[in-house]
């Protein structure tokens, strides 16, 4: 036996005490409150802390702004243009999402101008991406009106990994008679998820929740320059080989579906993805102590998919492996009793 | 602690703290959400130290690693301490406030020089001073643990030596300021809050408290047992000795779980009667005499737990167990009809609103606020009470509310196990990334992260031996021997050796480790085990 039982019970008499005595309700320390600054939003005045963006400011009033890199829970990178207003005395349209406020500014979120800048971003972006599976971008297509197809019918696709290897410098002419594209065939390479880079808008999400905004694994970059520019491991090695820690935050924040559940990629190569069928139950991770809240997306009475809610304060919408994609040993008894149903009707 | 079995901060303090000690834990892998917190508080300016004999993935954030050698925590936090106080750092403020027996633990701390702990921890005294003095002197600070303090045989004398560094240093009971134990289950927290404990009634409340006791007896119209019951430790131990003989097991796997696997198996397999409740056929429900298989309690099932910062979360039933398959509540009530007792309607709410009537911590949390909320964290004393953020806030009160807490002097005793010629490698076991403990629910999945089970060795270590990375050797250890490939691991100093237990149908870890346990909490020391790794002969092949 060790030592320490020789040693007599622990308990205190003072653990008896039940239940403890209510102490004061813990707060956090306050923050600073920050000064008001005053400005003029679609010509409506307004107040709002200092440090507030524009993009917060306009929603603030009711002011929705498209927003495709944006999301609340990164840090704002300014390169989809999507969210750009006209600021008066700016020479160019400024980015919502990242611009603070300032006192007597005067911006319109709606002026022909940014309704034309918009419209030619989503124009340049569905003009060379597949945007099949990005609803949220499809519909800011149809409220700004753009068309895609007055860039030329799609260019040629890549063939396997030649995106991959480009090197800088060196560029094809465009081609004239077609709108260049960033087509290629989808990388699967694991079990887990695929990347189809055919989808990609280069919105930077993937790149800042692997990196320093939520996981720090950092196993992607943006690669390249120009038309070139991809997200890729790096020296673009297959995930396995790559730092990948497969906690699939990157699919949670992807918008246009280049990132997905290998097990929505199949089901739609199947044909049996049908999320009109589809559940989603709000519940918590059953591995570690950590208490993740979990998003279950169900189908047929099977787990097709794992997120977690943005406004979780445990997760903020990032999850681990295991939540993410632990959850097969919920559906292999669920298959075998399937199959034993199915056996011992065949053998009626 | 200080009469409460919880973490004492919220995770968004960590965020916003200025020192963070984690001490036995690898949460970069087993916990990695609550490390994006840490990482959070590191972007942030924190200083973070990581205390673990491995150089772990979180270790590889620290601002310092202290390499402490296997069981010799509570000579570090000793040394921190006498450290701290001759430095002039202790916060006396706080300690003539809020404790007592301040005057015995100096004393007890009086032999751990910096030198005799540099000695017996490993850990360079420079190093050690360091860490005490970012301690101390932060603003802010927090400990964090999990099994790396707890799997030993003196767990709970580990817990109480962090424990009276934040007395000392009054990091503890402010924002910012806490002691954290991470749990290594989704309801660890809350089934030891519901009174899974063998002392405990509900909400903490002691069973050999007669009012406490009575209070329950009322509610439930039956009389309690007056004493407290048996750990799993002393469960086993009543198995060898006949006393138990029948033995009803919910959600665990103990067959592959429990240390010194051969004697848990050939108790279990004594038994009377064995009844297994699980979601799926485990080792110890292959066992049994009777399986009543469970639907998932997290997403085929109402219901709530609580995680490690107290906060109780809602779970939901997301789809259907399989044909045949009930719930744990209905399971449970159906057997207390079968029994001749009435336990109601099998209706996770209606059970929880009785439980919000008999725990003060939980009468504020209805299911309609813990929706609304996302959780609530307790404790939670009334409908309009927030639910408490950080503990013991009532430390700080002039004159203290309550009873003030104990300064606990203990001392350090090394692993039960010593090492000598015969078993000269100190093995260490924890979880990887990608598996969770038995296999029993990570086994299913295909992680590309998955390697299989290896016996870790440190490079050194390996080229003494004259053994190759990939090489299949035989582990031994006093209590029974594996085959394990070798895979060579750098963040392991010479002498350390690293095992899971993940793959317990492929290499059975658990017939290595020792059940030295610790009496006060019946854990048992799977840290700490003295192996030998021997090269398998060509051709011979003999166990």
């Amino acid at each position: 036996m060790p030592p320490e039982a020789e040693q007599s019970d622990f308990t205190p008499t003072w653990q008896f005490l039940n239940p403890v005595p209510r102490g004061p309700v813990p707060k956090a320390p306050e923050e600073s409150a920050q000064p008001e600054i005053e400005l003029t939003i679609d010509g409506r005045e307004t107040s709002v802390p200092e440090g507030t963006t524009l993009l917060h400011a306009a929603r603030g009033l009711g002011i929705d702004t498209p927003t495709l890199c944006y999301l609340e829970s990164l840090t704002p990178v300014n390169v989809c243009r999507v969210c750009v207003v006209e600021l008066e005395g700016s020479r160019t349209l400024v980015p919502a999402c990242s611009r603070k406020v300032e006192p007597g500014m005067q911006v319109r979120t709606d002026s022909p101008r940014v309704r034309l800048s918009r419209r030619m971003v989503l124009e340049f972006l569905a003009s060379s991406v597949d945007v099949s599976t990005a609803p949220e971008l499809q519909a800011y297509m149809d409220e700004y009106e753009a068309e895609p197809e007055r860039y030329g019918p799609p260019g040629p696709a890549a063939s396997d990994s030649v995106r991959d290897n480009a090197v800088p410098g060196h560029h094809d002419s465009p081609v004239l008679d077609a709108a260049e594209t960033v087509e290629q065939p989808v990388k699967i390479d694991n079990e887990l998820y695929i990347r189809d880079y055919s989808k990609c808008i280069l919105c930077y999400k993937c790149v800042e929740a692997c990196g320093e905004d939520a996981q720090n694994t950092f196993a992607i970059a943006v690669a390249g320059r120009g038309f070139d520019a991809r997200i890729s491991t790096e020296f673009a090695v297959p995930l396995p080989d790559s730092a990948c820690v497969y906690c699939g935050n990157c699919i949670g924040v992807c918008p246009t579906g280049a990132l997905m559940f290998r097990s929505e990629f199949d089901m739609r190569a199947a044909g049996t993805w049908d999320e009109a069928a589809q559940s989603e139950t709000d519940t918590i991770c059953s591995y570690c102590g950590v208490g993740c809240s979990l998003s279950l997306h169900i189908q047929d009475n099977e787990i097709v998919k794992v997120m977690s809610p943005l406004e979780s304060e445990v997760t903020k919408g990032n999850l681990c492996i295991k939540g993410r994609f632990g959850w097969q040993f919920m559906q292999q008894p669920k298959k075998e009793a399937d199959e034993a149903q199915e056996d011992a009707q065949a053998s009626e | 602690m200080f009469g409460l079995g919880g973490g004492t901060s919220s995770y968004r303090e960590i965020e916003e703290t200025d020192v963070i000690l984690l001490w036995g834990s690898n949460a970069r892998d087993t916990h990695p959400i609550f490390f994006h917190h840490v990482l959070k508080g590191v972007h942030n300016g924190a200083r973070l130290f990581v205390i673990d004999p491995r150089r772990t993935s979180s270790a590889q954030w620290a601002d310092v690693w202290l390499g402490v050698d296997v069981g010799a925590d509570i000579a570090l936090a000793n040394a921190m301490a006498r450290e701290i106080l001759d430095a002039g750092l202790a916060n006396f403020d706080f300690i003539d406030n809020a404790t007592t027996e301040f005057g015995a633990y100096v004393e007890s701390i009086e032999r751990y020089t910096l030198v005799y702990a540099e000695e017996v921890t490993g850990v360079p005294a420079s190093v050690i001073r360091e860490t005490a003095h970012a301690y101390a002197k932060a603003d802010r600070a927090q400990i964090c643990w999990t099994l790396g303090i707890t799997e030993h045989h003196n767990a709970v004398d580990n817990v109480l030596a962090i424990i009276n560094l934040a007395l000392l240093t009054g990091h503890v009971g402010r924002y910012g300021s806490g002691l954290n134990p991470l749990r290594g289950q989704n309801n660890v927290q809350g089934s030891g809050d519901m009174g899974a404990l063998p002392d405990r009634l509900p909400g903490f409340q002691h069973v050999e408290n007669a009012p406490l006791r009575e209070k329950f007896e009322q509610t439930w119209g039956v009389s309690l047992p007056a004493q407290k019951g048996l750990n799993l430790t002393e469960m086993f131990e009543a198995m060898e000795h006949g006393d138990l003989t029948a033995l009803y097991v919910l959600g665990e796997n103990p067959a592959q779980s429990e240390a010194d696997q051969h004697r848990a198996i050939k108790l279990l397999k004594g038994l009377d009667i064995l009844i297994v409740q699980d979601m799926l056929m485990n080792a110890t429900a292959e066992l049994a005499d009777v399986v009543l298989p469970a639907a998932a309690s997290w997403c085929e099932s109402e219901g709530t737990v609580t995680n490690s910062e107290r906060r109780v979360q809602r779970v939901r039933k997301a789809m259907d167990p399989p044909p045949g398959v009930r719930d744990d509540l209905t399971i449970l009530c159906n057997v207390a009809r079968s029994l001749g007792g009435d336990l109601g309607a099998p209706v996770a709410e209606r059970i929880w609103n009785e439980l919000r009537s008999l725990s003060p911590f939980h009468a504020g949390m209805s299911y309609e606020r813990i929706e609304r909320s996302g959780g609530l964290q307790w404790p939670c004393y009334d409908e309009s009470h927030p639910g408490e953020m950080y503990l013991h806030g009532r430390l700080w009160e002039r004159p203290v509310i309550g009873p003030r807490a104990p300064f606990s002097p203990v001392e350090y005793v090394p692993p039960f196990e010593r090492l000598d010629e015969q078993y000269p490698l100190r093995l260490t076991t924890g979880r990887r990334l990608d598996s969770f403990n038995t296999g029993v629910q990570t086994a299913s999945y295909t992680s590309p992260l998955r390697r299989g089970e290896t016996i870790d060795l440190a490079p050194e270590d390996g080229q003494n031996l004259g053994v190759a990375e990939g090489e299949t050797v035989r582990v031994c250890s006093r209590r029974g021997a594996v085959r394990a490939p070798v895979r060579f691991d750098s963040s392991l100093r010479p002498g350390l050796a690293f095992m899971t237990p993940h793959f317990p149908n492929e290499v059975a870890t658990n017939e290595l480790t020792i059940d030295a346990t610790d009496p006060k909490s019946g854990t048992a020391e799977f840290k700490a085990t003295a192996i030998r790794v021997e090269k398998i002969a060509a051709g011979v092949a003999q166990d």
